[in-house]
């Protein structure tokens, strides 16, 4: 059946592997009708699924450190995309988007245009050069580029920063998903999930996540339509509500002030809030307009600095493909991001509209609470309905949510079957392990190449080299867990934080590194070091004061960052002597999409 | 020699022009549209008001097609110059 190499064949495996998880999800479907149990469904979908992915992690073992790294560079272009769609969607994306903007409104897009938009930078900044470079890592460009072991070491500790913030977010989510899915405490979720994770990266590195990460990105994007789609259904919009839900969005506005939206609530509840936020609702306001612009960019050269999203682009045959990939990437996270405000809208509707059956507001208290899906949620403290004004009837102001929960409580919400809420349990799942494999290798592939290798022990052996990385990836995980499990964050704030490190300390370096000849070693240090600096200092006092200059809260600290950096970089740069001839040429090199990577012979 | 540097310049000089239009068309849609964003509403688009239609889709759609066209071009601007790579490497 499969002749040839395994790459010809991959779109019959994953098609194969498709139409295999379809059959399981008809199957479960079946077994519900036949009265298999809610509880039972949503552990099957995330044992069947997980299990799958650390069978991909076994079969892609590896001893050969190309493959570890960068995938033995064979990964075609539209599988790469998929991948890298898997690694950028993280459980923030899938669980916390959509409830962003249920309850954040039109400010809250700002994430959705960011998270986009920042492909194009990637795309025309820097993809194809890193990819003709021929790194392994991100510090080993800034390290080959700048020269030095001081730059590399920079970069190392920024990536190790920036990626450790965003990983326990992440297993955060897998453990918050785990715990609800197979009802264990949310201690032990986190090192479920953590083991899941492990099982997919350790042994096969680079190779083995990427082709977990096809395999998660197609869970997680078969999730993520189905619900909305048969809501769409259900409501009039159509099989394809997205160009259709202007509708919703207008009705929405038009029953806002007759439910009274932006009372505030007569008495709160800890851990979760009421909607105050106009749906569309954008201030007629500098101010306004400031916030929404400076979060989109902050978000969007974070995009192109996070090391876990560029190395991916390492592991195409070519430039060119390279460059396809990244058009790829971007197509099959738009698929989800332009979904997100769709579903954030549609569940709205469902709870807001008194013509629709499932709507919530304005019907008395007592039948509310006995709702199956409100007692489930209330139960475990992520929803809340109280009588503020002791009438009897729900109102807007007396209804609690945490955001956390609209994707995962969206099919309930909309009466849809329990399959679809274990499917979407599998989705999170896969979003969250997803991003967690690919964070957890940039950091333990940059301390074991560039710290350990390049650094400590040139001499070390190939045996050597990858033991080290497995050893370092187990232990980071395990600090990762640890930190999670105190539950420091929410995961969104964790998520922005990490793109706001990655562009204040990495943006300029990398892309000067490729448009700049002049940019020298010193420059370069001079940016990460006083850009990540100044950052980090204004986001803790702005995080500790509670105080902001120029509205700019803990969220776009990158806005302070990038400037600093850039200033410094060019400054000091201007300062220094240029760089020699030989770093003249490698910059020519890489500008050239031809021809052998520049790095090949050294690694 | 010379002719083949000269190549190359010509080549960056091309990939430098196609990557400052796209990023022309990036800042517009990205950053200039969404800071109008309440202006932009008062206009209907497909059912939706325009500004709240580019942050959730409008935007998206453009970055997409952008990044297609974008590898469309910086491929012709590659072969142009015989600079395609994909002859040398596997």
């Amino acid at each position: 059946m499969f002749k040839g190499n395994f790459i010809d064949n991959l779109p019959k495996i994953y098609g194969l592997y498709t139409g295999g998880f379809v059959v399981f999800i008809i199957l479960m479907a079946i077994l519900e009708q036949l009265g298999l149990g809610a509880d039972t469904i949503g552990i099957l979908f995330v044992i069947f699924t997980v299990a799958i992915y650390a069978g991909i992690g076994w079969l892609s073992r590896t001893m050969q450190v190309s493959a570890y790294y960068v995938a033995g560079r064979e990964v075609p272009p539209v599988f790469n995309g998929m991948a890298t769609a898997a690694d950028w969607m993280s459980g923030a994306s899938f669980v916390a988007l959509a409830g962003g903007i249920y309850f954040g409104g039109h400010g809250y897009l700002a994430f959705v245009v960011g998270w986009t938009g920042g492909y194009v930078l990637v795309n025309s900044l820097l993809a194809p050069y890193l990819r003709k470079f021929g790194c392994y890592t991100v510090p080993d460009f800034i390290g080959t580029r700048y020269g030095g072991n001081w730059a590399r070491f920079i970069a190392v500790i920024i990536l190790v920063v920036t990626s450790f913030t965003y990983v326990t977010a992440q297993i955060n989510a897998t453990g918050t998903i785990a715990a609800r899915a197979l009802h264990i405490p949310f201690e032990v979720g986190v090192w479920f999930g953590l083991l899941g994770i492990l099982l997919c990266s350790m042994l096969g590195g680079m190779r083995a996540v990427t082709w977990t990460q096809v395999a998660q990105y197609i869970v997680l994007i078969i999730a993520y339509l189905i619900p909305v789609i048969w809501m769409s259904n259900a409501q009039g919009f159509g099989v394809i509500p997205h160009f259709t839900y202007g509708e919703a969005v207008a009705r929405i506005t038009e029953l806002e002030p007759l439910l009274g939206v932006g009372t505030a609530a007569v008495e709160k509840v800890a851990g979760v809030k009421i909607v105050t936020t106009l749906h569309n609702g954008p201030a007629d306001s500098a101010l306004y307009s400031w916030q929404f612009v400076t979060l989109a960019l902050c978000m969007m050269a974070g995009t192109a600095s996070l090391p876990h999203i560029l190395m991916r682009y390492f592991t195409t045959p070519t430039v060119r493909s390279a460059r396809r990939s990244v058009s790829w990437s971007l197509f099959f996270i738009f698929l989800l991001y332009f979904t997100a405000p769709a579903l954030a809208t549609l569940t709205k509707l469902q709870l807001f509209d008194p013509n629709l059956a499932t709507a919530i507001i304005g019907k008395s208290i007592e039948e509310v609470q006995n709702l199956e899906w409100i007692k489930q949620w209330a139960s475990v403290g992520m929803l809340a309905v109280t009588d503020g004004n002791k009438d009897g009837i729900l109102q807007i102001n007396e209804f609690f949510m945490r955001p956390d929960i609209v994707v995962l409580a969206t099919p309930e919400i909309a009466g849809l079957p329990y399959v679809i809420s274990g499917l979407v349990a599998a989705g999170g799942m896969a979003a969250a392990m997803s991003t967690a494999d690919g964070l957890l290798l940039a950091i333990a592939n940059a301390l074991s190449h560039d710290l350990y290798y390049k650094i400590i022990d040139p001499k070390a052996d190939t045996a050597r080299r990858l033991i080290v990385a497995r050893v370092l990836l187990i232990v980071i995980g395990a600090l990762g867990a640890i930190v999670a499990s105190f539950q420091l964050t929410g995961i969104l704030g964790a998520v922005a934080w990490a793109f706001c490190f990655a562009c204040s300390g990495l943006f300029f370096p990398l892309v000067l590194g490729v448009w700049w000849k002049r940019a020298t070693t010193a420059g370069a240090i001079a940016g990460m070091v006083l850009g990540f600096g100044a950052g980090s200092i204004y986001l803790w006092w702005t995080y500790t004061t509670g105080e902001t200059w120029l509205g700019l809260n803990h969220l776009r600290f990158g806005i302070i960052g990038m400037p600093v950096s850039l200033v410094a970089m060019v400054v000091v740069s201007l300062m220094t002597p240029a760089p020699d001839e030989e770093v003249q040429q490698l910059v020519d090199n890489t500008r050239d999409p031809s021809g052998a990577t520049i790095l090949e012979a050294s690694h | 020699m010379s002719d083949s540097s000269g190549q190359r310049a010509r080549h960056w000089e091309r990939t430098r022009n196609l990557t400052i239009l796209v990023l022309a068309i990036w800042f517009v849609f990205s950053l200039l549209v969404h800071w109008f964003a309440k202006g932009l509403n008062e206009i209907s688009f497909i059912g939706f008001p325009l500004g709240y239609y580019l942050a959730v889709q409008g935007s998206l759609i453009i970055f997409v097609v952008l990044i297609f066209y974008q590898n469309w071009q910086q491929d012709k601007i590659d072969s142009d110059a015989g600079l395609s790579g994909d002859e040398t490497e596997g």
